[in-house]
């Protein structure tokens, strides 16, 4: 998997001794405490957070993105390892666990990508020479070249999801990934889940998407801004996951296909494995 | 003695937003405080204070500067809480040309800036966000994280020495540890407190380097907070 961590400040030490974050339930929408009150994931994992839209989702990232201590709306609260958060873990972004790909598909700032690449890389105390690297990886992942002297506010939404992908993979690596909808980004979402997904991270992928719901090990079902249930995927979803996996390249075909102009004027439902394969490759 | 605050920043950062869940963290800790609204020609932010129960004055500078008008009318300020019983004041100036620090060396100061307005508006502020000693942050959820951090990063530049808080003024997001500073500020004496920095030029004594804060000091076009505004000088 990608590990580019290059450099030798303390900081990257604590990055590989999360074993764990608890999700200390608060209260849902109507006032009511959330039928989930812990949740403990573990390194390594990569959980969903399902439901439909306006049930909390992004409140849930954001809570566990900013180590929430009673102070949100919900009155969660977050543990690292099983314990609280220092203030300047929570906050300097030296020191920050965490890394969010949040919905935000445009940037603001006013400069051009490799300004803004070098300046978060300081930030971040990591060397400049990763910019490249950031540039190279979101290209990978978008249709349209990103090229280092581009403007940042003329970026497409696919060439700014895929540059926020490969900042938050390079740049912030930190030990847990929030990622919210990266289906409607536009970009090679399986890709991207591989660039993002290191060695021992905890990833929280937020999603509608079946494909990626199932490839998650346990998802989190939110409604009314509560945590109401979790879902360990079965075997039987696992067999299924692959099914769908087969159809979603198809559909990518597809879209590829649509974007290059060309007609398609043969499609056949068959959900034989067999053939699914053959035409998938 | 009377714990001030003073709280500054950009129009449309959040200021009345951030304060008002503070005000209610602060009220959870049974700490009463008065709050003064400073600003310059309209204001319903009275209402909005007023419904958390706690005492408020509004301050309308009209054609003086604001942040020159709060610092001129600081006693009645003071006053004003003193009679309300609270032993905290929280002054919130409109500012204007973001040139003056309206904090006073014993006050605790507070720049709330908005992270949407980019990562050089940290360079362009003047002395209300390099002489504060808390600035929050506020509007980060809509701005990507590496934005975020880089903002962070300007505000760093420009005041090494600030305490940042990233805030949210719609969901309180750390306006609980904004409070627990607030908490933690010192009590002053009103009458020999002197600005951080002076104020650029303008047409009263303020504008003319003058730091000592109250009306005994002070020459030019001014305005009481009651209203009289006049002239005094030769």
């Amino acid at each position: 998997m990608y590990n580019f961590v290059n450099n030798n400040e303390p900081i990257t030490k604590i990055y590989f001794m999360i074993e764990s974050i608890t999700i200390i339930g608060g209260y849902g929408k109507t006032g009511e405490q959330e039928p989930l009150q812990t949740i403990k994931i573990n390194k390594g994992e990569i959980i969903g957070i399902v439901g439909p839209t306006g049930s909390g989702k992004s409140s849930l990232i954001g809570d566990i993105e900013q180590m929430a201590q009673y102070d949100t709306y919900s009155k969660r609260s977050i543990l690292i390892n099983g314990l609280k958060p220092s203030y300047e873990e929570r906050t300097n972004p030296k020191k920050k666990m965490v890394a969010e790909l949040s919905q935000n598909m445009n940037f603001l700032a006013d400069m051009t990508v490799v300004e803004f690449l070098k300046k978060h890389a300081k930030c971040r105390g990591k060397n400049e020479d990763c910019v490249n690297t950031v540039i190279e990886h979101a290209n990978r992942l978008t249709g349209e070249p990103i090229h280092k002297d581009h403007q940042l506010t003329i970026l497409s939404g696919g060439q700014s999801r895929a540059l926020m992908v490969a900042d938050v993979a390079i740049i912030s690596n930190s030990p847990i990934v929030l990622i919210d909808e990266i289906e409607n980004a536009g970009i090679k979402k399986h890709e991207a889940l591989e660039l993002l997904s290191g060695h021992g991270k905890i990833i929280l992928v937020v999603t509608h998407d079946p494909v990626l719901a199932l490839m998650t090990e346990r998802r989190i079902v939110m409604q009314d801004g509560s945590m109401q249930k979790l879902l360990t995927t079965t075997a039987k979803e696992k067999m299924v996951s692959k099914n769908i996996n087969l159809l979603d390249r198809r559909i990518m075909k597809l879209r590829e296909m649509v974007r290059y102009g060309e007609l398609i004027e043969e499609f056949s439902l068959d959900f034989d494995e067999e053939v699914l394969l053959k035409k998938a490759i | 003695m009377m714990k001030f605050v003073i709280v500054a920043g950009t129009p449309g950062s959040g200021k009345t937003s951030v304060l008002l869940h503070a005000i209610n963290h602060l009220k959870n800790k049974s700490i009463q405080p008065s709050v003064a609204k400073i600003d310059c020609l309209y204001t319903d932010d009275d209402k909005r204070y007023a419904k958390t129960g706690v005492p408020v004055l509004v301050g309308l500078s009209k054609d003086m500067c604001p942040d020159h008008f709060g610092i001129y009318n600081t006693e009645e300020l003071l006053d004003f809480a003193i009679k309300n019983k609270s032993d905290l004041l929280i002054v919130e100036t409109a500012g204007l040309c973001h040139r003056c620090s309206p904090y006073t060396k014993g006050s605790l100061g507070i720049c709330v800036i908005d992270a949407t307005s980019g990562p050089n508006t940290p360079m362009k502020v003047g002395p209300f966000l390099s002489t504060a000693d808390i600035v929050a942050i506020t509007k980060g959820d809509v701005i990507s994280q590496a934005e975020r951090e880089i903002f962070r990063e300007s505000v760093l530049e420009m005041n090494p020495n600030a305490k940042i808080i990233e805030i949210n003024g719609l969901s309180g997001k750390g306006c609980s540890e904004l409070a627990e500073e607030i908490m933690l500020a010192k009590a002053v004496e009103s009458g020999d407190d002197v600005l951080r920095h002076n104020a650029p030029l303008a047409i009263c004594t303020l504008c003319v380097g003058e730091t000592r804060v109250n009306k005994a000091h002070h020459r030019g076009i001014l305005r009481r907070i009651d209203g009289f505004q006049f002239y005094e000088g030769e």
